[in-house]
């Protein structure tokens, strides 16, 4: 074998040369990467964003988009990856105010933009936005995956006035996918939250 | 506007007695309508999914796989890759260690991944790219270049018929070919007979989390996050396969967003992500794409099943046939068990069935919201319908008429079964008793309407289980359990149930879940967890209460406790408490070695409309009643209910994976070619209600399962809804506009 060590006693003995490295626990989540590059990546694109009202600069590659920037490099892992080719929803986000889909959107191009995730919806003291609220209220969501790009893509909706009825709500509620299927409860959420965010 | 989806309408009436009358839901403990626990967590983005962990040092790995379905790898030229900007490493065939022998299931294939140069089924793994950045490894993967001489695959068209091998077949759920009384007599004489094959195709889960896991090595043990269904069948299945103790691998699963039985058992990446961290000494990371969940962690098989059914003249069935088929791999016997619904639903004096696979160069299938009954309740339901049109009789009449109160295969009595009065309550809320029986008499302008209905059952399934709670001084108590908390609710259920047992507010009980260095658990599979891990956390309380009296010496109350723990200077009092199967197996199905059987049931009722010009069809309304055993949480018990008719309505109307039967290859493999239901295909009122009951026999605290039930029925009450609407029967899923086109 090219490195010398046998095989099976790699994964039968005792092997602390080989299990050294990575020291950080497992739980540690994603807290490690912030504002810094790949380790050994060649970025050659600098972007900077405003990134749920914070000021953030990023060197990267070009080919990066803004979801894998989102989780991989600026520890933002709200923002979902579903499908990776913008046909489920599961990353959506606001730029400048508007909803887009991450995965289908090359980092380089928010040079200069706002973007907000759903890490950016609540309050700065933690109070929830109104469709936060009204999506725990109606039961919208069960395993959660999607929920992120559902609420942000709720806010979405009801800011471009397309809130108005159930079937307006579900026609501009579609490009998120819910494999849990919680179709009905995100139209309750959503007329829920309308009512208050118009009201 | 309507408000019938709204939360507060929907909970009026959605536990009723076993006349329909409405009950009153409780304030707090088991019943009440709490929200999720971990709602804010999910609506903020802070709840964290398997994949997202970073330790430093993580390298991501990316799986190259085979593109064709048969043939054997003649060359793997990893070159270019290697020499691609952050590749640290690619890993083929040549580089796996010596592996133990899998236990199937747990592991979802026995033939190991990168074990051998041939090549049985399209997206078998080959190499594994391991790069700084997920870029780097992806932009690797695209630079290895393999040679592979092709053969021709077998697919399910082409391949031959076999009677799978039950002996050491771990997907063996019951007898292959039951069989009972005299169906050739019951066939001869008979006033009324049909026969028909219905066929499901393949389809995949598409949980919306792809399947991730990322793989450490500290010293001699393996820690895993992983996106799983089942931690402790990860940890079983790899302490095989490493030749390890189970202790020493620690799995972690924080939230699993989404599974429907992909998650369930143990796929490659989860075998080679733990390889790959041990050769190169750090933390990998392997997350599939979307494309790779298409040929990395299982579908559900397509099924055939032939039916033939006779009755007399009042509708009584004399005999019964239901033989199916399903796909399986070259490796592995899976078995879609599609006529185990038929075992159980109705009283038959005569039956006969089959139970066979075609093996063919595909992954190995696995279990599917909902397996079994799902596929195969659509062919017995759809039958029943012909049946009901050749007598000439209601059809909701014609099930009545052939109700058991005890299992027509086993002869044991039902543990608990309400399925009168869920059909009862169901035709009620449609508006049964003004449908139209004779097809095409009813329509809206242009749109045909019907009305469809379909019984629904369950097999119940049940896991021992352990758990602990605890308390400290403070009054406040925590649950720790090996379980996986995956949209269905567990986290707050199980607070719900110490809260019942100790009149206490569920507010003050946190549960902790998601490793497997906590109780044993039951598998998130199968419906299971509620009446498994439910049932111990319930005991467990009890063992709580009762060493707390010994403490005081005396019969206590909660509130008195955090006095008794401070007076005594104490800091936390746990007791542990478990969920056991007769005969002290880890499993059992139907009940096993207990005295009853065990099923969970449901009436679906659909009101469907089919424009008569162009043949679309669009659901207008569905109803469905449960009979499900006690109900911990009518919120989430609700929605699981309402996603599992959506999962119905999918298999009806959209979901399919075709092969090239050329090729052996899916013709999509991602969310863009393959359709899944959306908002706009979903009418707002979904109605659904569960008739009250409390099952002594299943569990300790009253309930059966409900995830699976949910899918059940509902393809059948659809496509007889368009029956009643336009007079076309469809009886090949799904169903496609120039099906019903005039």
């Amino acid at each position: 074998m090219s490195d010398g060590i046998d095989r099976r006693s790699m994964l039968k003995g005792s092997t602390a040369a080989l299990g050294a490295a990575g020291a950080a626990a497992l739980g540690s989540a994603s807290a490690q990467a912030q504002d810094v590059a790949s380790p050994s990546g060649t970025p050659n694109v600098n972007t900077s964003i405003t990134l749920n009202s914070t000021s953030r600069s990023f060197a990267h590659e070009a080919r990066v988009t803004l979801l894998d920037l989102l989780r991989e490099q600026a520890g933002l892992p709200g923002t979902k990856k579903g499908c990776n080719e913008g046909a489920c929803g599961a990353c959506t986000v606001l730029l400048d105010g508007e909803r887009i889909n991450a995965c289908m959107t090359l980092a380089a191009t928010c040079d200069g933009r706002s973007v907000t995730t759903v890490e950016g919806l609540a309050a700065a003291d933690g109070t929830l936005h109104p469709v936060q609220r009204a999506f725990i209220e109606q039961d919208a969501f069960q395993c959660g995956y999607c929920t992120s790009g559902q609420v942000v893509s709720a806010v979405a909706c009801i800011n471009e006035g397309h809130a108005g009825s159930e079937e307006e709500i579900a026609e501009w509620m579609s490009g998120n996918i819910c494999r849990c299927a919680s179709y009905p409860q995100i139209i309750a959420a959503v007329q829920q939250a309308a009512t208050e965010m118009e009201g | 506007m309507t408000d019938m989806h709204k939360i507060e309408t929907a909970l009026t009436g959605i536990i009723v007695a076993d006349d329909g009358a409405p009950l009153a839901l409780p304030e707090n403990g088991i019943g009440s309508p709490q929200r999720r626990m971990d709602g804010p967590d999910k609506v903020t983005g802070q709840a964290t999914y398997a994949g997202e962990d970073m330790p430093n040092g993580t390298l991501h790995a990316v799986l190259v796989t085979s593109p064709v379905a048969k043939g054997r790898i003649a060359a793997v030229d990893t070159g270019q890759a290697r020499a691609a900007p952050g590749v640290v490493r690619v890993l083929t065939p040549a580089d796996m260690p010596t592996l133990g022998s899998p236990s199937v299931p747990p592991t979802a294939q026995s033939k190991l991944p990168m074990s051998s140069l041939d090549i049985d089924y399209e997206g078998q793994p080959i190499a594994i790219v391991l790069a700084e950045t997920l870029e780097q490894a992806e932009a690797g993967a695209g630079l290895v270049r393999i040679g592979i001489e092709r053969a021709k695959p077998a697919v399910f068209d082409t391949a031959e018929v076999e009677v799978p091998p039950t002996e050491g077949n771990g997907y063996v759920l019951g007898e292959l070919d039951p069989a009972h009384g005299d169906v050739d007599a019951g066939f001869a004489n008979a006033a009324h007979r049909i026969e028909a094959t219905y066929t499901t195709p393949t389809r995949h889960h598409n949980m919306m989390e792809p399947s991730a896991t990322l793989a450490e090595w500290r010293g001699g043990d393996l820690h895993l996050n992983d996106a799983t269904q089942w931690s402790w069948g990860l940890q079983l299945s790899l302490a095989g396969i490493f030749d390890m103790e189970p202790s020493r691998i620690h799995i972690r699963c924080p939230y699993t967003g989404g599974g429907f039985g992909a998650k369930g058992y143990v796929w490659p990446h989860q075998i080679l992500a733990p390889i790959a961290a041990r050769i190169v000494g750090r933390p990998v990371k392997l997350n599939l794409t979307r494309t790779g969940c298409y040929t990395g962690c299982g579908y559900q098989s397509g099924t055939q099943s032939r039916l033939r059914l006779a009755s007399d003249a009042q509708g009584h069935l004399t005999a019964v046939e239901h033989h199916t088929e399903n796909v399986t791999s070259v490796s592995d016997d899976y078995i879609e068990f599609a006529n185990m619904g038929t075992r159980g639903m109705y009283a038959m004096p005569a039956y006969r069935m089959t139970t066979r696979v075609r093996r063919a160069n595909v992954g190995t299938p696995t279990a599917m919201r909902a397996p079994h009954e799902g596929p195969g309740m659509f062919a017995l339901e759809s039958a029943m319908d012909e049946l009901a049109y050749e007598i000439g009789m209601d059809p909701l009449e014609l099930r009545l008429a052939n109700y058991t109160d005890s299992d027509p295969h086993s002869g044991k009595p039902f543990s608990s079964n309400k399925l009168r009065e869920a059909y009862a309550e169901g035709a009620r809320r449609i508006g049964w008793s003004d449908r139209v029986h004779e097809p095409r008499s009813r329509r809206d302008g242009d749109k045909l309407l019907g009305l469809g209905m379909a019984g629904a059952i369950m097999t119940t399934f049940r896991n021992a289980s352990q758990a602990r709670v605890a308390m400290t001084p403070d009054g406040r108590f925590t649950v720790e359990v090996g379980s996986q908390e995956i949209g269905t609710g567990t986290r707050t259920i199980f607070a719900q149930v110490v809260a019942e047992r100790l009149g206490i507010p569920s507010e003050r009980v946190t549960v902790v879940l998601g490793s497997t260095d906590l109780p044993p658990a039951s598998a998130t599979l199968g419906s299971a967890s509620t009446i498994s891990i439910g049932s111990a956390v319930a005991t467990a309380t009890d063992n709580l209460k009762t060493r707390l009296d010994d403490m005081a010496g005396r019969e206590t109350r909660p509130d008195e406790w955090p006095d008794l723990l401070a007076r005594l200077g104490v800091d936390r009092v746990q007791a542990e408490g478990a969920f056991t199967l007769p005969g002290d197996v880890s499993f059992d199905a139907h009940g096993g070695q207990t005295d009853y059987s065990m099923h969970t049931w449901g009436a679906v009722f659909v009101e469907m409309e089919v424009d008569e010009i162009t043949g679309i069809a669009r659901m207008r309304r569905a109803v469905a009643a449960y009979s499900a055993g006690r109900i911990l949480n009518p919120v989430t018990a609700r929605s699981q209910m309402i996603g599992g008719i959506i999962f119905g309505y999918g298999r009806a109307m959209l979901e399919a994976s075709p092969m090239d039967p050329r090729y052996g290859r899916y013709l999509s493999k991602n969310l863009s070619g393959v359709q899944l239901p959306v908002n706009a295909d979903i009418p707002r009122n979904i109605d659904v209600c569960f008739i009250e009951e409390h099952d002594p026999h299943a569990s300790a605290i009253g309930v059966r399962g409900i995830g699976e039930l949910g899918e059940v029925g509902v393809a059948a009450a659809i496509t007889n809804a368009i029956y009643n609407a336009t007079g076309k029967r469809v009886r090949d899923l799904p169903v496609h506009f120039e099906h019903l086109i005039a």
